[in-house]
């Protein structure tokens, strides 16, 4: 088991300096110079020049690449190129936005999603199931920018229930600041939940078909019972691979939530700085997002073993 | 019985004259929406307009402060002298004032100032406006004097734009993130991605502004800003888009400020490239722009037409437009002089900002008509800045140039549209060596005529500053002549 976890975790190091090295490398191929957007279209070429040599941007690549790598490793994310603040602590202060945000994002869809699911697969070929696969279908199709607006329309201008967007950190009120994140994580968990609930449809709907059920049912159990007890647990497993995946795609998701909602979260701040070609900040966002992915598929390997205990067997001889 | 009544009366009276009062209590708080934040918030070591709209005149001040009609006032400086030769100029500095930091303000923060722009590892974005003051000398506490090497003609409002605003040598070097400055609003708090909070400065030296406190807001998507507008998020911003401003004109609760700007919009041309070095093939180009139809396309009809590269609400502009009119079968026949009888094929890069697309598109099919077919790139702004403006590796692009007189970049031959005309050159050293207003004006005007003839570029539109605001919300700027939004004079009013 010990040698087991150490493989992994060698070849998660190993996946994470891959990673580095790839991103700096493309990065450094993009065109563009955050010095001289920093200084203005009207700056001299020599201000222009000051400010390259003050960000370290004259050294050769590879040299600033060990560096980078370096500082990583002492935990130093180095020095933002426009913002002239330390890249830990910008990521840092947006996460404060993002992770909850896409928390609350993930908890929607889960709780609206898998429900759905099942309802439909129980009622399958009726007139909830159909109803609730057109809602998924819709829900997938609508993008999330177009929902949120729609969101900050009816209960931000017309009915003035919630704020239309921004964020009040939660220092300052944490009451306000939850406010805030009620409009933007429905809007980011809406295909989300679409996708899962027909995920979750699809599976009972196989579960229900196999043996077990059918003795499930022989036993004396209810159609109910027999799926409720057994079907559900064993529809969970696929269910569980795209919840994992749905990770990354909620952080995708939040550049464009963000964006609507003026959320000053993660997405906004890797778009604003690929926009400002603030590489090193650029890179910083994708290792820590990648950590993040990694780590999810991670937990998501070890929620398998709890769901299904022949993994678990296995795993510990 | 009735005495009761009448104690109850009385009673309710009181309740709602006190309620009355309370609501006739103008609020002294402002949220106003921008679209683009700033990196940093330091106007002497970047030139991106963001950072002008959050400080310039808010927190920091310069020796002169440029008003809403582009004339210089005094600031930090209450009165100034100039000797006959024009190289000497004497400023007379406010006595009492304190940076926010408390620290006080004399004439060694102005040296201060001036010393550092031009060092050599200053970062300041224009250098070059400044490069004539050969010495700065602090007399007394509060008189300081200036010795230029030459006349500069607009010295004085050069002192008062945001690259020269009073710094103190002992916040200068932390501008960037915590602003410290002498002016009405100190810097409170800055949520990055999110917002900027100012609050009164309550030792102000000046006339108290009637606002105590002021909150910008980053909304960089129009839809969201619509919506922040709608749901009284924000209660104004001072540059919105004008494709969606149609929302806002009719509504009463909102007043939609129309004004103009520095900006000068521009088909830019790479002068250097062939076709376009052919004055024949720039001629023919200008004969072929519509501006009517580009201003309505592109501007929603806010632009102001320009026939060349200088601000209409300027007091020495002189009406270029007609100097080569739409007339397509003249520049086919130009272009036919010119030995592209077939018309020929270019690129037009055009950078991420909505009137430079839109108008790129409308060129692009009154070119076709004249025979010039255009290949549209769209790219991103960091990406125009290194092609086309630091490698003039483009043919035509669309860009408005937003500074205030800026006709000085047509003497830079090593400009991005690469204009390389000596007379014009010597036109121009004269001219910023004039310091008589009508001897000025005319060599002004002089100065318009030579790039609009060579049709150096072609010349579109004056960008219009289209600025939108609770209807209760007063003192904004209509015009803007400086970049900044200045918040001195804006309150509530009934």
């Amino acid at each position: 088991m010990i040698l087991f976890a150490l493989r992994r975790f060698l070849g998660f190091a190993a996946t994470l300096l891959l990673a580095a090295v790839v991103i700096f490398y493309l990065l450094d191929l993009l065109p563009g110079d955050p010095a001289r957007f920093t200084s203005g279209i009207t700056a001299t070429p020599e201000a222009v020049a000051n400010l390259r040599a003050q960000m370290g941007l004259d050294a050769p690549a590879h040299e600033r690449l060990l560096g980078w790598i370096a500082g990583m490793l002492r935990g130093d994310f180095g020095m933002s190129y426009t913002q002239r603040a330390p890249v830990a602590a910008l990521l840092w202060e947006r996460l404060a936005v993002t992770l909850p945000l896409t928390v609350m994002a993930m908890i929607i869809s889960v709780v609206i999603g898998l429900p759905l699911g099942i309802v439909s697969a129980r009622a399958r070929g009726k007139a909830p199931d159909t109803a609730i696969m057109v809602l998924a279908q819709l829900g997938v199709a609508v993008p999330n920018f177009w929902f949120g607006m729609m969101l900050t329309l009816v209960f931000a201008v017309a009915l003035r229930w919630l704020p239309p967007g921004g964020f009040t950190p939660r220092g300052e009120n944490p009451w306000l600041s939850l406010r805030g994140l009620v409009l933007p994580s429905p809007a980011l968990a809406l295909p989300q939940a679409s996708i899962l609930a027909r995920v979750m449809r699809t599976a009972l709907v196989d579960v229900q078909g196999q043996d077990f059920i059918r003795t499930a049912r022989a036993k004396g159990l209810t159609m109910g019972e027999a799926v409720w007890r057994h079907g559900v647990r064993n529809a969970l497993l696929p269910v569980l691979t795209i919840l994992g995946l749905q990770f990354a795609f909620l952080i995708a998701g939040t550049i464009i939530v963000e964006n609507v909602f003026y959320l000053p979260g993660l997405g906004r701040l890797i778009f604003t700085a690929i926009s400002e070609r603030d590489l090193i900040l650029v890179r910083g966002a994708t290792v820590v997002l990648i950590v993040a992915v990694t780590a999810t598929m991670f937990v998501v390997d070890l929620a398998y073993a709890l769901v299904d205990p022949r993994l678990r067997e296995r795993s510990t001889p | 019985m009735g005495r009761i009544f009448k104690s109850i009366g009385t009673a309710l009276a009181l309740v709602g004259a006190l309620a009355g009062a309370a609501l006739a209590q103008q609020p002294t708080e402002v949220r106003i929406g921008v679209a683009l934040e700033p990196p940093i918030l330091d106007p002497t070591a970047g030139a991106a307009e963001a950072i002008d709209i959050v400080v310039y005149q808010n927190i920091f001040e310069g020796l002169t402060a440029i008003d809403e009609n582009g004339a210089v006032q005094p600031g930090l400086a209450s009165s100034w002298t100039i000797s006959d030769d024009n190289l000497t100029y004497t400023f007379k500095l406010h006595e009492g004032v304190t940076f926010h930091d408390g620290t006080a303000f004399d004439a060694d923060d102005v040296k201060f100032t001036f010393d550092r722009i031009p060092a050599a590892d200053s970062v300041n974005a224009h250098k070059e406006l400044y490069t004539d003051i050969a010495e700065v000398k602090v007399i007394d506490p509060f008189t300081v004097s200036f010795t230029l090497s030459k006349p500069v003609g607009l010295f004085l409002f050069n002192l008062g734009r945001g690259d020269a605003v009073i710094v103190a040598p002992e916040s200068a070097d932390n501008n960037a993130t915590t602003p410290i400055g002498t002016g009405p609003f100190a810097f409170v708090q800055w949520d990055k991605g999110n917002r900027v909070l100012l609050e009164r400065y309550e030792p102000y030296w000046g006339t108290m502004p009637a606002l105590t406190k002021a909150t910008y807001l980053f909304i960089g998507d129009t839809a969201a800003m619509t919506s922040a507008l709608l749901a009284g998020d924000i209660d104004g911003t001072n540059n919105f888009a004008p494709d969606s401003l149609a929302v806002f004109e009719g509504n009463p609760q909102f007043k939609v400020l129309v004004g103009t700007t520095e900006g000068e919009t521009i088909p830019g041309t790479n002068n250097r490239k062939p076709p376009f070095d052919n004055l024949k093939v720039r001629q023919a180009m200008a004969h072929a722009l519509d501006r009517k139809a580009i201003i309505d396309g592109a501007t929603f009809g806010y632009g102001t037409p320009i026939g060349a590269p200088f601000a209409p609400h300027n007091a020495y502009y002189v009406d270029l437009t007609g100097t080569y009119p739409y007339d397509p079968a003249a520049a086919k026949a130009l272009l036919a002089e010119a030995g592209y009888p077939d018309g020929f094929s270019a690129t037009l890069k055009l950078p991420p900002l909505g009137y430079a697309r839109l108008s790129g598109q409308i060129i692009a099919s009154q070119f076709a008509a004249v025979g010039i077919k255009l290949e549209l790139i769209n790219v991103e702004f960091a990406q125009w800045l290194q092609d086309v403006y630091t490698n003039h590796d483009f043919d035509l692009t669309i860009i408005s140039h937003v500074e205030p007189f800026d006709i000085g970049n047509y003497a830079n031959p090593d400009y991005y549209f690469g204009y390389d005309n000596p007379d014009f050159r010597a036109l121009i050293k004269t001219l910023n060596e004039t310091t008589d207003d009508a001897k000025r004006k005319e060599l002004a005007i002089e100065a318009q005529t030579i790039p609009a003839k060579d049709a150096v570029n072609g010349y579109l539109f004056e960008l219009a500053q289209t600025g939108v605001w609770n209807a209760k919300l007063a003192g904004m700027w209509q015009n803007s002549p400086i970049e900044g939004l200045v918040l001195r004079g804006i309150h509530w009013v009934e």
